[in-house]
């Protein structure tokens, strides 16, 4: 796979702000995503995890703050145009085109750079994910759960991103999937790409992130490396509560 | 055979017309979008171009593209609007539309009113409508093949997650919307010029309802079925005139059983997997 070249540039997202009507979901959150790291992104349920995702990817729209990649600011891009500028995604809820076929699903992926995939590049890319369903014919809504997950990831390879968020890609996976999944997502760090690991899982995030970044009410309140955070005050405070 | 089709060619060639218009909704239908303004973009078309034909002598292909750019000018007019509308919302809105095109065709002089607009050249023939279902049909096959396809799909699939991979799905839904009433358009003018007389009840909800229960008869992503679907419809309520009064119950009866048993229609009786 090529290292994503074209794309080697950092996610840098700063002092964003997502306020909906009255409730401030996302509140001055900075993050940064170099090319080839693995940034965890954790934090108790409602933090503004996925808020943070869906501003990065033009879901929602920051009330202030910057994000960029590389040079090229993506906070007033619409999502399309977010992911043609080399932002992938998988969703917290599994997102596929469930009555199209395996290879279509993983073939939209490319719409993101007007690229077309041959079967046998599909194949090396449900490969690539521990995809191991070959009937590139079925139905994506007909395959096992975790196989779904998985062909996710495939999609959003297929794009060839500068940048991946993941969003919660253990979620359901019993440890030995999990493990497989761990692998993966370091395997394709190593060829270039940045992740955002969104993810509750903290025996995946201490094995493979770089850094991990922790959410509490929408704020900032610890960065460092998996170990730090691990005796982190602050952390341990917003997780165990007082 | 040659006096079998000289008793049935008004049939064969409705046949043809409702084939096009069958597919004319498929293709907003693919794209998820439930608009049901075909019969006012057909409507449109008509009458655009049987005045032209009548008051300025154009030819049979002069008002085919006149009127299909008339309906596809509306259809982009009425996108802008409705863009944010989707499922139900979108098709009482389009509803709303037809019924605002049929009223409009009702009071102005140049449609002649409710007494409809008569004297139109009789030139479409069963060759025209045919070659026109054919040239559509070739279209659509290469279409079929093309990353536009996909696109249109995943769309109809899943909006966010298409947008997710690159998809401008504004654009998508806004030209699946032009490109089928410009195809709506094109059945217009034929039918208009196939029957010497139109009026503007022609063009009213028992039309659309008609297309749109031959679209979910055949299956409604799947263009063979909708044209074998829109086949069906011109023929049984001929097949069925014994029952009378009673006719249009087949209708719904043929309706209600696709519904129960075959929810993907004909199409979905040949195509069904995994």
């Amino acid at each position: 796979m090529a290292a994503s070249g074209v794309n080697a540039e950092a996610l840098v997202a700063e002092n964003v702000t997502v306020r909906y009507a009255g409730v401030t979901a996302l509140d001055d959150a900075s993050l940064r995503v170099e090319p080839g790291a693995i940034v965890g992104l954790i934090g108790p349920n409602g933090a503004g995890k996925t808020t943070l995702i869906n501003a990065i990817t033009g879901v929602v729209r920051p009330t202030s703050g910057t994000i960029a990649l590389g040079t090229k600011r993506l906070d007033r891009l619409p999502a399309h145009r977010v992911a043609r500028a080399g932002i992938a995604r998988t969703y917290q809820n599994v997102r596929l085109f469930a009555r199209l076929d395996v290879a279509d699903n993983v073939r939209a992926g490319a719409f993101a750079r007007s690229g077309t995939l041959s079967d046998s590049e599909i194949v090396t890319l449900l490969e690539r994910t521990g995809t191991t369903e070959r009937d590139l014919r079925r139905r994506a809504g007909a395959l096992p759960y975790g196989e779904q997950r998985r062909l996710e990831v495939a999609r959003a390879l297929a794009a060839r991103p500068a940048t991946l968020l993941l969003d919660e890609p253990a979620a359901g996976m019993n440890p030995a999937e999990t493990i497989v999944l761990g692998r993966t997502i370091a395997s394709v760090a190593s060829s270039g790409v940045g992740i955002l690991l969104v993810e509750h899982d903290m025996s995946l995030v201490a094995a493979i992130c770089t850094s991990v970044v922790v959410l509490n009410f929408g704020r900032v309140i610890a960065t460092g490396t998996p170990q730090e955070i691990a005796r982190d005050p602050a952390v341990i405070e917003a997780y165990l509560g007082t | 055979m040659l006096a079998w089709f000289a008793a049935h060619s008004k049939l064969i060639d409705q046949i043809g017309i409702n084939a096009l218009l069958a597919l004319s909704l498929s293709i907003s239908l693919r794209s998820g979008q439930l608009a049901l303004a075909q019969a006012a973009f057909m409507g449109i078309a008509a009458y655009v171009g049987a005045i032209g034909a009548v008051e300025a002598h154009w030819n049979l292909p002069l008002s085919l593209v006149i009127g299909s750019l008339c309906a596809a000018i509306a259809a982009a007019l009425l996108a802008l609007p409705l863009g944010r509308l989707r499922g139900v919302f979108l098709a009482i809105a389009t509803i709303g539309f037809g019924e605002i095109a049929r009223i409009v065709e009702i009071n102005v002089k140049a449609t002649g009113g409710a007494e409809g607009y008569a004297n139109i050249p009789n030139d479409a023939n069963t060759a025209w409508i045919y070659g026109t279902l054919g040239i559509t049909g070739a279209l659509i096959l290469i279409f079929e093949r093309s990353r536009a396809a996909l696109a249109i799909a995943a769309t109809r699939e899943d909006e966010s997650a298409a947008r997710g991979v690159g998809i401008d799905v504004t654009a998508v839904r806004f030209g699946a919307l032009v490109a089928g009433a410009a195809l709506a358009g094109c059945a217009g003018v034929l039918y208009a010029h196939a029957n010497y007389f139109i009026t503007p009840s022609d063009f009213g909800f028992a039309r659309m309802e008609q297309i749109l229960v031959g679209c979910v008869i055949g299956g409604v992503t799947s263009s063979l079925g909708a044209v074998i679907g829109a086949a069906v419809m011109t023929i049984l309520p001929e097949s069925v005139r014994f029952l009378a009064d009673y006719r249009e119950v087949s209708t719904g009866a043929i309706l209600l059983a696709i519904v129960l048993f075959a929810p993907d229609g004909i199409a979905g009786l040949w195509q069904r997997r995994a």
